[in-house]
């Protein structure tokens, strides 16, 4: 009975000191677990800017244009707060849209420009059929109208 | 039915992912009844065979 | 109090549990290929496509179900391990064993239909983010397990030192679950939260609890069977094994 309790002791000790130093561990490194920065981290400058960075938040409505070769693309990627313009070469995931997710990979340029060597879409965890999605833009929209009176 | 196996033109993704689980979970159950099975059958053999246990 | 602990435990005595067991794994294994079919079928054919992702979304289906089940059978399997360990069961001590292999295909499996959903939407099949390494690192430490385990030939010390190992990566378990609040990552966040509504339609959430059901008592089919082949083979030397093993199978 003793060695029983002794060897549970010894195990809810163990677990607390691990959990402790995993803690300890994780709140160090934080900074170095963040897969992206913000529009906002780029343009403080907390970021290192002479090496490859993501940058992620969402694309700017309005923003994305096309160059005629097909594959040059520009866009904005915002935090709401502030917009950080990106230049890409290449493919774009199917997901890429404005007013979505994004993450890119690259290097801020001299120019203010970011430099994307790779995009990547992120996507929200709402999953809804299309007819749904379309049914809360309509109410959204007639909501609009009959609130846009009493706003004046 | 050709749409359907298209998944919108996701078939390769949709179609590898459940085709894997199928496969995953098909050799899973069947290799713990062949490892049951032997493990029944060796050790039959060892409780016919008086006075030689097991690493003796 | 010590009276009715010891009550109990006759409860997981190898013999009772080798025919307990033996009668419950063909139940549960039916049922589940049962719901695995209805899971599937509601999965492809009736629920509708996602507005933002399509057809692709599909593979949330398995791909939700077996990153939960990677998870919870990690919590499990360190449970055994642990009463194992300090209370010298020896039917927690197959069971902590007999779990780890079942964990680790779905791991693999969680990871496999996780790459596949990746490329389609968000354009690459592998990122090094928080929530993808840590349960990278599950899969590591299942193997890891079913390893130390088979490398000592003792094995009440096999059973030892691979529970320690166990309930060390206890750890990461939260890690995983907590990561997409914690830092930014690539992967969102969770649709199914115990507090509050998920952020998904009906069809497709009773869809997802099908498949998770599904896989629950599938996991428990094949536990509960490798768990019997564990305790025969850790007790053939006793009467109830002898008597099991001249009746035929």
């Amino acid at each position: 009975m003793r060695t029983r309790r002794k060897r549970l002791l010894l195990v809810l000790v163990g677990v607390a000191g691990l959990v402790l130093a995993t803690a300890l561990v994780l709140n160090a490194f934080r900074d170095n677990l963040v897969f992206f920065h913000t529009p906002s981290d780029i343009r403080a400058a907390v970021v290192p800017l002479d090496r490859s960075v993501r940058i992620g938040g969402l694309v700017e409505d309005g923003s994305v244009r096309r160059e005629a070769d097909g594959v040059t693309v520009y866009f904005r990627v915002t935090d709401t707060v502030v917009a950080v313009p990106v230049v890409y070469h290449g493919i774009l995931p199917s997901l890429f849209r404005e007013g979505q997710g994004v993450v890119a990979t690259g290097r801020l340029q001299d120019d203010g420009v970011f430099r994307a060597s790779q995009v990547m879409a992120r996507h929200d965890e709402t999953y809804m059929p299309p007819e749904a999605f379309e049914a809360i833009e309509q109410a959204q929209r007639e909501q609009a109208r009959t609130l846009l009176p009493e706003g004046r | 039915m050709t749409e359907f196996l298209a998944m919108g033109g996701y078939a390769a993704y949709v179609w590898g992912a459940y085709g894997v689980m199928a496969l995953l979970l098909a050799t899973e159950c069947w290799h713990l009844r062949h490892r049951h099975r032997a493990l029944r059958a060796r050790l039959r053999r060892l409780a016919r065979l008086p006075g030689l246990e097991e690493g003796t | 109090m010590a009276e009715r602990g010891v009550q109990w435990f006759r409860f997981a005595a190898p013999a009772r549990f080798y025919g307990l067991a033996g009668r419950l794994v063909p139940w549960l294994a039916g049922v589940a290929m049962l719901l695995f079919a209805f899971g599937v079928y509601l999965g492809l054919a009736v629920a509708p496509p996602d507005y933002q992702q399509g057809d692709s979304y599909r593979i949330l289906y398995i791909h939700v179900p077996a990153a939960w089940m990677s998870m919870f059978l990690y919590l499990l399997m360190a449970a055994y391990a642990v009463i194992g360990l300090v209370w010298r069961i020896k039917v927690a001590q197959a069971m902590a064993r007999a779990v780890a292999p079942t964990g680790a295909l779905f791991t693999v499996l969680a990871l496999w239909t996780g790459a596949l959903w990746g490329k389609p939407t968000w354009g690459v099949f592998w990122v090094w983010d928080a929530r993808l390494t840590s349960e990278l690192i599950l899969l590591f430490l299942y193997l890891g397990y079913m390893a130390l385990h088979a490398a000592i030939d003792d094995r009440r010390r096999a059973d030892d030192a691979s529970a320690l190992l166990a309930l060390v990566g206890v750890v990461n378990v939260p890690i995983i679950y907590f990561s997409v609040r914690w830092w930014n990552t690539l992967h969102q966040g969770a649709s199914i939260r115990v507090t509050e509504a998920p952020t998904m339609a009906t069809i497709m959430f009773v869809t997802l609890l099908v498949m998770t059901l599904a896989c629950w008592l599938y996991a428990s089919a094949v536990i509960l069977a490798r768990a019997r082949i564990e305790v025969l083979e850790r007790e053939h030397h006793s009467a109830w094994a002898q008597a099991v093993l001249e009746k035929p199978e």
